[in-house]
């Protein structure tokens, strides 16, 4: 089936920012699971201001996981930890100028991914992040049906 | 950007002889052949001749071919019609787990009706053991339906064994040749095939233009009605551009064979070498052995299909994968899960499949841009800083353990 993503998924696709590793990461997080044929890991360096210094990625899977993650890892670059909170898997679609219907799971991967690599910031460092809940998709728990639950493109 | 083709598998280009042969049929004899003037008369003969030019290929009798406007509704005609016209005799039918979805879900379909379908398993090549088929066969089954030979793996299956068993339980033999037909030498008398479908665009041929060969005797029952053409069976004005180019392709591939089957399997073998010893965590899927000639299929660890994809059509490669996202559907490939692939690397197929106008240049080409390809969505992967790490095992090493060939 030919994919029509726009040229900004393209562009995040060809040339991701923020690929990579971040040693003693201030948090870390990693989603989905192979079967499915996605996994996202993001890793986040958070100052003692509670601002995102760096951001980095790594993303098993197709085009629009890899472009998602990579616009999700640039949104939250420079923001704090609650504005971070507010990168949802819309707001990360509509940086990508949408995506197909059937690649829509992929931007609220990239939304874990986020809450994830924050959950994990908040529990090493003892802190209550406000909004923030577990992620629910972590390696294992993956569900299978990958269409709930996110809000949707309306176009 | 040069493009470098890599997918006849699913599409063919039309030879410049047959667009040739077909372009006088557009708007000089344009006639109707069902009409009486002469206008109609040359193109009634020009059907005729093109039937008569495909029976010989296939060792039939004209009167046995009938045109069909490609492979899935010559699979959907034999098997359907088949089954409807022998309800009486029974209601259950063999099939694998590993054929096109024009015959499984045509079979799907036939199980809403009240039939009953057996999908064999097949071996870790891709091919069905005679032995389970016999096993299966049952006082009420009706018909059998085997692929010659596999779209995404290229298994070709012991079709004559399996035609054999059939006959001797009384069952009748259809097969999805698609991928075959103008590739492979096939002779229905000498392999038993009681149904044989065919598709034009897969030999340089033209889309929208097929042929169901039916044994004569078989009875089965309209899928097209209407008008009296294909005497009575399928109704519909003859597709005369269509057939007339089918006929001109399926002789020339027929005149071609064997050096072009040589030619591509010594640049498929070249491809399949080049990628076990140079692309770590590879597995070629699917028989070396019983493999059509064109076909390279291999699973790649750690990274999945679309991304491959994406990044080989920027370099100008185009081919496929069995993977979900390029399939619309979020499972892998029934072909790749079916020969025992765990999902995890089912998702990071590719499908490179040669044609008459690849040459070793190409096949090199693509082979280099694609182990580019793999490094730098590794480099990418969570999957392979796990496996770096010694977190995770990989998968393709423990099938190697387990004894499935060809991995690197």
């Amino acid at each position: 089936m030919a994919m029509n993503y726009s040229e900004k998924v393209m562009d995040h696709f060809t040339n991701p920012r923020n690929v990579g590793e971040i040693e003693d990461a201030s948090g870390c997080g990693t989603v989905g699971n192979a079967v499915c044929g996605d996994i996202m890991r993001v890793y986040l360096d958070i100052d003692d201001d509670g601002v995102i210094q760096d951001a980095k990625f790594k993303t098993f899977g197709c085009g629009a996981a890899i472009a998602t993650s990579s616009m999700a890892t640039v949104l939250v670059k420079g923001k704090t930890v609650q504005e971070a909170l507010e990168v949802t898997n819309k707001a990360v679609m509509e940086a990508l100028n949408g995506l197909p219907q059937v690649k829509v799971h992929c931007s609220l991967l990239a939304e874990e991914a986020i809450h994830a690599a924050l959950w994990d910031y908040a529990e090493k460092h003892d802190l209550v992040i406000e909004g923030l809940e577990k992620p629910v998709t972590d390696i294992g728990e993956h569900d299978h049906s990958h269409g709930h639950g996110f809000e949707e493109d309306e176009d | 950007m040069k493009q470098i083709y890599l997918d006849h598998a699913s599409t063919t280009p039309v030879r410049t002889e047959v667009l040739e042969a077909m372009l006088p049929y557009f708007s000089e004899e344009f006639g109707n052949p069902s009409s009486i003037y002469p206008l109609g008369q040359e193109a009634s003969d020009a059907v005729a001749a093109a039937r008569k030019t495909l029976a010989s290929i296939i060792g039939a009798s004209p009167r046995e071919v009938f045109f069909t406007s490609g492979g899935t509704e010559s699979d959907n005609w034999a098997i359907k019609g088949f089954a409807r016209a022998h309800a009486s005799k029974g209601h259950h039918i063999i099939t694998s787990a590993i054929e096109h979805h024009a015959v499984f879900h045509t079979c799907k379909a036939l199980e809403r009706d009240g039939f009953e379908v057996t999908y064999l398993p097949v071996d870790e090549h891709g091919l069905v053991r005679p032995e389970d088929f016999e096993a299966a066969i049952r006082p009420d089954t009706i018909l059998a339906t085997i692929m010659f030979a596999n779209n995404e793996i290229g298994t070709i299956e012991p079709i004559g064994a399996l035609a054999a068993i059939a006959h001797e339980h009384g069952v009748s033999f259809h097969t999805d040749a698609v991928q075959a037909f103008g590739h492979e030498p096939i002779d229905v008398n000498e392999l038993g095939i009681d149904m044989l479908s065919a598709s034009a665009h897969k030999l340089y041929g033209p889309k929208g233009v097929g042929m169901l060969y039916v044994r004569k005797g078989i009875k089965l029952e309209n899928l097209i009605d209407g008008g009296q053409q294909e005497r009575g069976k399928r109704a519909t004005t003859e597709n005369v551009a269509g057939i007339v180019g089918f006929a001109r392709a399926a002789e020339l591939a027929c005149a071609e064979m064997v050096p072009e089957h040589d030619r591509q399997l010594a640049l498929r073998d070249h491809a399949i070498r080049r990628i076990l010893a140079e692309i770590p965590h590879a597995k070629l899927n699917g028989s070396w052995k019983e493999r059509l000639a064109n076909n390279v299929n291999f699973s790649f660890e750690f990274i999945e299909g679309e991304g491959m994809l994406l990044q080989l059509a920027a370099r100008g490669i185009c081919v496929s994968s069995g993977s979900a996202c390029t399939s619309g559907s979020l499972d892998p490939s029934h072909v790749l899960l079916a020969i025992g692939l765990p999902h995890e690397i089912a998702h990071g197929s590719l499908r490179l499949t040669l044609g008459r106008s690849t040459t070793q240049q190409d096949v090199d080409f693509a082979i280099d841009s694609l182990k580019a390809t793999l490094e730098n969505l590794r480099m990418m992967s969570p999957l392979y800083e796990d496996f770096k790490q010694g977190k995770v095992e990989s998968v393709i090493e423990r099938l190697a353990a387990d004894g499935f060939p060809y991995t690197s």
